[in-house]
Formats: structure tokens, C-alpha cells, sequence
């Protein structure tokens, strides 16, 4: 990571005395030592609304799909919760990403304004955002297990494979979180501004990324604009990897996809921090 | 009610309780029209629970109270149609803007599109904001969102205003701006309660006061009458090295009263370069000395106390 | 309240004296005022049951196929859950307005202290804040209901029942959530209103038929107010109306008196403290 940017908005160079390794470290310390206060807040957000989506589409929708007819040509002769269940996963860590790099992030800024407290140490904006960043991924990453484990009992998971859906479930969320951080740290207005993030790009998301069925499905017209989407190119992953169908390139295509969507999002988030903060 | 003169608010044995806290435990108050009357006290002396019960947004627990010669209790919306009430903490519409703040309140009073639309220019001319009526209110100065509190109480041209701690947390210039304005509307005949626990504010603005604490009135009177009861006319504050122990025997021979502070005495006399001269005569040598006017904030300390009470 | 003779009218004994005044409206106006400048707020929120029924009407509905519609004739599966939208999406808009934003009108910004400062009382500030979820709501009704015309999943001239429907059932969830909220310490408590609605909207018929759960299982969906809700609108949509249907009428009638009631009540004992 790189410290010393000097850009023109970010004049002031500080010593290191911490290295920008610990100094992300130290920053997920502080996040981990609010969250062990706080975990208990989480729960329903994390856990129970998953798990009512997971019931719901899961089972409920696995009726109607069955008495469909058209099972087989969906998911290849698999039972509807094991198609399913890998991109529920990668929807679920979507959600995390989003909320967690919402309005945390704005409350950094004006309301906890713990950034500013932050960088009143040898810790950098920058390193700030991406400490930030990087906690929200363990959040993801952890939520993951805890889903994958709720997923076994309902017959959602068939082998290890799901691992690696995990971690592909995370770099999407990671991919999306980056840029929305730094939406975030320019947006003046955050309830009419995150509203319409949740309502115009988050929920037609989950709805028209092939989540709970494939866009082929969709009119010409609209596929393109879920091609776009980081959520379509995680849930391809994701799905490839539970069912054991990955193919080189295509998955090399979207890995490649949600690297950069990450790598750019992340300058951009320390670009932002340090215009923010060392203002 | 016997003896209803013109008094704007009359109270009688006024009492209110929550649960098992008593916070007003039965005052008498009367404010005639056209004064300005000041509610002193430390935090949790019943202060503004005494002035939510007059502003008819608190039920009294026992007593009688009259606002406006009626029952805040049964007229409350008579009544509050006729006050202006400036909270404690400001409570803005942050979702409008400047103006719209005074035309929306306005309409409550059930004034017409019309009238609100004049009171509004015109009150904010009187607030010093009208370059400011088209912003939002988040991004105004404290000493904005008080003027804009105030001139809100004023949009039904209330007879009784009602400003609960109108300054706390305002820069002296702020300060100085708002006690210009509440003095002119004095001028313009509005009756005013005001609460405070700042000293200079009370004397520079009140006619009359009364002290509170412990949800009782412990004194009652004009600043000055206030001064002259519980004070003396100057206070001689002397600072002696923290090791030594100050030489207080000798020095209570020669004043009223004295106290003793962590940090400094005080001594309280008619006449302090007098006292000062008969201490150095006596040999007393003081780190320093300051001699100074007594002022309500003495006869505050003095009625109670100086532990702090939060 | 012992020392002050109180006037002890029927009706003063439900609602708080002094507690109206008949300026609901002009909160209503403040409303509008306020909205007026943060017209994507309302507009977004139409487009939520819109994405739903086009992705699960068009996507999923490729896969399901029909279903058996309330008299039983086949509904294409994008009419099946359009009533459900209808019907969800008066309760999500009802009871975010009455909760979320009166929450923090009555702990954050204390705007209706600021309205106590003036002749309105508490029940106007409740059927101020009431109506408003109400003409929002009413929006949101007619313009889904005029996409379902367009897209011909109204059957039925009974679907012009459709809106006061909705506003009834909007009615009922706004005086709940009201009511809820004024028992609200925290944000934290927010979860609770999310464990209430969102089960509901998964559960109560939305997306599929009572007929996929088993008996006992269906009895608890059928007591749950989006069930009743969710019947109402997919009967006057596709013109499967019966007296019976009365009942769930009665239903949200009984849910209304009590959110009112207890709703003034409450505001009533957190502000005039």
C-alpha cells in the first residue's frame, strides 16, 4: 500500500512509525474491539433475515419450481436449494458489503467521527479507509461460514466446493463495498443518497443477477445490464464452484472483472479518505 | 380564582412529581405583564419542568397553576396558541429550510398562507437571517439556529414567551446579539420567562427572579434586591501560597462573612480596599489580591451551595 | 393526575384531552413540503414492488408456470403475485413511514415537541403523520395497480376497490407501527419491526400459495394481518369477491381502533410528561 501518495489535496507527510501493514491491523483491531461489545446487534441482520430468505426461496420457491415442470433444464437435475444456495450466499455477503460500507462509513466521517480520531494517529487516512475496508471483508468472510453452516441441515451444500464459493461470495462483496466506501465519503445527504443506492442498484441487483434464476431468463434487452453487475459475475463463480462446472476462462473472466472493480475501488477509497481527512 | 389581577401566570403550590422524583415540590409564582422573570437554579432544581407545566406540555401533579388566567391542564391548546415557547435544545425542522421553519409553525397557529408568508420576512429580518432563508437549517451557526428558535416562538406574536436557557453554548457575540433582541421585544411590552443558570444573563435581562433548588424557591426579588440580602456590596478574593494555611481567624475579624475555597478566600465586605488595607496592617501578605463588586452569582453560590450537583 | 377536576366526556377518556385540535392537515402539509424536495425518496419506493414483479413475474414465473388462483382457474404466476406486491408494499411503505421517520421526529429532531409549542395536541400529530402514510401509499397503489392494467394482470372491474383496499390495509399498519414505535427505546429495537414485516412478506401468500405449507402451518399464516391483506387484493384483482371477504375488512378495522388508540396514548404519555 502506498503511504506516501503525495497527491495535491494530501500535503501532510507523516512519519511512519508504524508500518502500513500494522497500521490496517491496528485499524481492524478497533473495529473487532467494538464489534465484540456489539456483535449481539448484528445477529438479526446477519443471521435471521438470511435465514428467512433462505427458508423462503430455498424451500418455498423449490415447490413452485418442481411443480414447474422445468426443474432439470434449471439446474441440471440438481434439487433447486443446491442451485440455489451458493448464490443466496453470494447475495447475503452483497447485502453485508453494502450496509457495512454505507452508513459505518458515514459515521466515521460526521457522526462517531471515529476516522478523525484515527489519523490524531501515526495512522494514515488511507490506511484508515483500507483498515475499514479490510474488516468489512473479515465481517463478510465470517457471516460466509456462519451461512454455509446454517445452509448443510437444509441440504444446501453438496461438497467442499463451497469453499470456494465462499471466498469467491467475499471478493464480490469486497469488489462492490470499495467503491460504495467511497461513495460514501462524498455523499452529503446520506439517507436520500443510500436510499437510492439500495433501491436503483442493490435490490434490482439481487433480483436480476441470476440469483434465483439465470438471466437467460430475462428479456434480450435486460441481460446486458445484469452482465454489468459484480453480483452476476460472483454468483457465476460462486454457483461454478459449489456445482463443481467452473470453466477456465469464463471464470478467469470474472475473477478478472471483480479484481479490478476492487483494485480501483480501493484507490479511490484512499483518495477519498485523505481529501476528507486531510483537508 | 381569588385575586386574578392582569398576571399572566399564577401559581400556587405547584407541584410535579415522576415516579418517585420530586422535581418542582410546590412553588408560588406570579408574573405580571410586561416583566421579565427569571427561573435561576443549578441543573436538577426544577426549572424547566416548572416551565413545561406553564408552556401546558407537562401535567402539574398537584397545586394550581393559570396561564393567561386559564388551566393549562384543560385550555392547553387556548393557551398555547397565545405563547411562544423557545425549548432548551433547539428543535429545528431539519428537513426545511430557514424560511419554510417559520411558515409551517406558523400554519399551526392556523394563520392564513398570506400572514405567514409577511411574519416570516419580517421575522427574519428581526433575526438577522434573511440572506440565509433559502438554506437548510443543518449548516447554520449555533447563534443562527437560537435566533431562528426565537424568532419561530414569535410567529403567532405570542403575549407570553416562554426561553428555556436561551444562550447556553453560545459565543459572547451570539449572546450579546440575542439579549439585544429579547430586550427589544421587552420594549414591544412581551412578557418573558426566561431560565438560566448563567448570572450576567439574569441580571442584564430580568426584572425579577426567583432562585430554585431542590424543586423549592429559595429566594425571591429584583437583582439587585437579591444582591443586597444575601451579598454584600464587594467581595475581596485573596490567594496564598497552597502549603501555608491562610491566616482565616484573623481575617474573619475584619468582614461580614468569609469563605474558604480550595484555591482562595473570599471575603465579603462593604468596603474591600478597606478590608484589604486593615489585612496588610495586620501583616497578612497574600500571593494576590482582587478587589471586585458582589454579583448574583455569589448570592447563587450562597443560596446553594457549591457542590455540584449533575 | 389527581389535583386538577378533569372533564370526563366519553370520548376524553379514549383521546387525551386537549390532544386535538383539527390541524392534522397542516402536519400533512409539512409533509408534502418536505417532500417536495426529496421527490426520489418517493419515487424510488414505487420501483421496489415494480423490480420484484419483474424479476419473479417474467424471470421465475419461466419455471413455475401457473397456479391455482383464488376460484381456483389458472393465474399466470406474475398474476398471482402481483396482488401480493400490492398488498406487501402498502405495509412496507405504512410502516417504515410510522416507524423510522417517527422515531426520529420524536427522539432525534423532537419535532413534535416543537409542535406541542403550538395549538396542535398529540391525536393531531397522529393523524397527521397517519394521513400523510396514507397519501403516500395511495401513490404508490395507483401507479402499481395502473402498471398491472398495462400488463394485463387485471381481470376484474372489482380491481377499483383495489386502492381504497389499500389504503385501508396502509391505514391499519401505519396506526400499528405508530403505536409499536412509541414503545421504542433504540434503533436496536428496529430489528423487531424487521423480524414482524419481513417474515409476512416471505410468508403470508406473497410469493406463493397457502397450499405449499402444511395444516398447522397455514393456520398461523392465517392469522398474520398480511395474509388478510394479501386475500383481499388477490380477490378483487381477479374478481373472486365474495361476502366473505368482509371478514378481512373487519380485520383491519379492528387494527386501526387499536393503533389509534393506543398510539395517541402513548405519544401522549411520552410528550406531555
Amino acid at each position: 500500500m502506498t503511504t506516501v501518495d503525495t497527491t495535491a489535496t494530501a500535503p501532510v507527510v507523516r512519519s511512519p512509525a508504524v508500518s502500513s501493514w500494522r497500521a490496517v491491523l491496528l485499524v481492524m483491531e478497533h473495529f473487532w474491539t467494538w464489534y465484540r461489545r456489539n456483535w449481539r446487534a448484528t445477529i438479526v441482520g446477519s443471521v435471521v433475515e438470511p435465514l428467512l430468505f433462505l427458508v423462503a426461496f430455498g424451500l418455498g420457491f423449490a415447490v413452485l419450481v418442481n411443480n414447474g415442470g422445468r426443474l432439470a433444464e434449471l439446474t441440471g437435475g440438481l434439487p433447486y436449494i443446491v442451485w440455489l444456495a451458493p448464490a443466496l450466499l453470494t447475495m447475503n455477503t452483497l447485502q453485508i458489503a453494502t450496509f457495512e460500507s454505507s452508513y459505518p462509513v458515514v459515521s466515521g466521517f460526521k457522526w462517531q467521527r471515529i476516522y478523525w480520531a484515527i489519523t490524531a494517529t501515526p495512522v494514515t487516512a488511507a490506511q484508515a479507509g483500507v483498515g475499514h475496508l479490510s474488516w468489512i471483508a473479515v465481517r463478510m468472510l465470517t457471516s460466509g461460514v456462519v451461512y454455509v453452516a446454517i445452509l448443510v441441515p437444509f441440504g444446501g451444500v453438496r461438497d467442499g466446493g463451497i469453499v470456494v464459493s465462499l471466498l469467491a461470495a467475499t471478493l464480490c462483496g469486497a469488489a462492490f463495498a470499495a467503491p460504495v466506501m467511497a461513495f460514501a465519503t462524498v455523499v452529503r445527504k446520506e439517507g436520500p443518497a443510500f436510499g437510492a443506492l439500495f433501491r436503483f442498484v442493490l435490490i434490482p441487483m439481487t433480483l436480476f443477477s441470476g440469483t434465483f434464476f439465470p438471466v437467460d431468463a430475462l428479456p434480450v434487452w435486460v441481460r446486458p445490464l445484469a452482465w454489468a453487475t459484480p453480483l452476476w459475475h460472483g454468483t457465476e463463480l460462486a454457483r461454478g464452484a459449489a456445482l463443481g462446472s467452473l470453466q477456465l476462462w469464463p471464470s478467469v473472466g470474472h475473477l478478472a472483472y471483480l479484481v479490478v472493480l476492487l483494485v480501483v475501488g480501493m484507490l479511490l477509497v484512499q483518495r477519498q479518505f485523505r481529501a476528507r481527512l486531510y483537508r | 380564582m381569588p385575586g386574578v389581577s392582569d398576571g399572566l401566570v399564577q401559581a400556587r403550590g405547584l407541584r410535579k412529581d415522576s415516579g418517585d422524583v420530586h422535581a418542582v415540590r410546590g412553588i408560588d409564582v406570579d408574573v405580571g405583564r410586561g416583566e421579565v422573570f427569571g427561573f435561576l437554579g443549578p441543573n436538577g432544581a426544577g426549572k424547566s419542568s416548572a416551565m413545561r407545566m406553564i408552556a401546558c406540555v407537562s401535567p402539574r401533579s398537584g397545586g394550581t397553576l393559570q396561564v393567561l388566567g386559564m388551566d393549562p391542564y384543560v385550555d392547553g391548546p387556548k393557551i398555547r396558541a397565545r405563547i411562544g415557547v423557545v425549548p432548551q435544545l433547539d428543535n429545528l425542522d431539519a428537513e426545511l429550510t430557514v424560511r419554510q421553519n417559520l411558515e409551517v409553525y406558523g400554519r399551526y397557529f392556523g394563520m392564513s398562507r398570506a400572514a405567514v408568508r409577511a411574519k416570516a420576512t419580517e421575522l427574519l429580518a428581526f433575526a438577522q437571517l434573511t440572506d440565509r432563508e433559502g438554506d437548510e437549517v443543518e449548516p447554520l451557526s449555533g447563534g443562527m439556529k437560537r435566533r431562528l428558535s426565537i424568532v419561530r416562538s414569535l410567529v403567532n406574536d405570542p403575549e407570553l414567551l416562554l426561553l428555556d436557557e436561551p444562550t447556553t453554548g453560545l459565543d459572547p457575540q451570539a449572546r450579546h446579539l440575542l439579549w439585544d433582541r429579547l430586550y427589544r421585544l421587552k420594549r414591544q411590552g412581551v412578557t418573558q420567562l426566561i431560565t438560566t443558570h448563567y448570572m450576567d444573563e439574569a441580571e442584564q435581562l430580568c426584572d425579577r427572579l426567583v432562585v430554585m433548588d431542590g424543586g423549592l424557591i429559595v429566594a425571591e426579588g429584583s437583582p439587585a434586591e437579591l444582591i443586597g440580602r444575601y451579598s454584600t456590596r464587594e467581595v475581596v478574593e485573596l490567594r496564598f501560597p497552597l502549603d501555608d494555611a491562610p491566616p482565616v481567624a484573623e481575617l474573619e475579624q475584619l468582614v461580614e462573612r468569609l469563605e474558604v475555597l480550595p484555591d482562595r478566600l473570599l471575603l465579603y465586605a462593604a468596603d474591600g480596599e478597606a478590608v484589604l488595607a486593615a489585612a496588610h496592617q495586620i501583616g497578612i501578605r497574600p500571593l494576590s489580591s482582587l478587589v471586585r463588586r458582589s454579583t448574583l452569582e455569589d448570592v447563587f453560590l450562597r443560596l446553594t451551595g457549591r457542590r455540584l450537583v449533575d | 393526575m389527581s389535583a386538577p377536576a378533569v372533564p370526563s366526556a366519553p370520548l376524553l377518556r379514549i383521546f387525551p384531552v386537549g390532544g386535538y385540535a383539527g390541524r392534522s392537515k397542516m402536519i400533512m402539509m409539512r409533509s408534502a413540503l418536505v417532500y417536495r424536495r426529496a421527490w426520489l425518496a418517493i419515487v424510488s419506493g414505487f420501483f421496489e414492488p415494480v423490480f420484484y414483479l419483474f424479476a419473479m413475474g417474467q424471470g421465475l414465473g419461466t419455471y413455475v408456470g401457473t397456479l391455482p388462483g383464488p376460484n381456483d382457474a389458472p393465474l399466470s404466476y406474475a398474476a398471482f403475485i402481483a396482488p401480493g406486491l400490492l398488498a406487501a408494499s402498502a405495509m412496507n411503505g405504512a410502516v417504515f413511514d410510522s416507524t423510522f421517520n417517527v422515531f426520529f421526529k420524536l427522539r432525534y429532531e423532537r419535532l413534535y415537541d416543537a409542535m406541542l409549542a403550538t395549538p396542535l395536541g398529540v391525536v393531531d400529530i397522529a393523524l397527521g403523520e397517519i394521513g400523510w402514510a396514507l397519501v403516500r401509499g395511495g401513490l404508490y397503489a395507483l401507479g402499481f395497480l395502473s402498471l398491472m392494467a398495462v400488463f394485463g394482470l387485471l381481470t376484474s372491474p372489482w380491481a377499483l376497490l383495489a386502492l381504497p383496499a389499500a389504503l385501508l390495509v396502509a391505514f391499519a399498519f401505519a396506526a400499528v407501527g405508530m403505536a409499536a414505535t412509541s414503545y421504542m427505546r433504540s434503533w436496536q429495537d428496529f430489528d423487531l419491526v424487521t423480524l414482524a414485516t419481513l417474515p409476512m412478506f416471505l410468508f403470508a401468500t406473497t410469493f406463493y400459495p397457502l397450499s405449499v405449507y402444511s395444516e398447522p402451518v397455514q393456520r398461523i399464516v392465517q392469522c398474520l394481518p398480511l395474509y388478510h391483506a394479501v386475500e383481499l387484493m388477490r380477490g378483487l384483482t381477479t374478481g373472486a369477491v365474495d361476502w366473505s371477504m368482509l371478514w378481512h375488512v373487519g380485520y383491519f378495522v379492528v387494527m386501526i381502533a387499536i393503533g389509534v388508540v393506543i398510539a395517541a396514548r402513548r405519544l401522549n404519555a411520552l410528550l406531555l410528561r
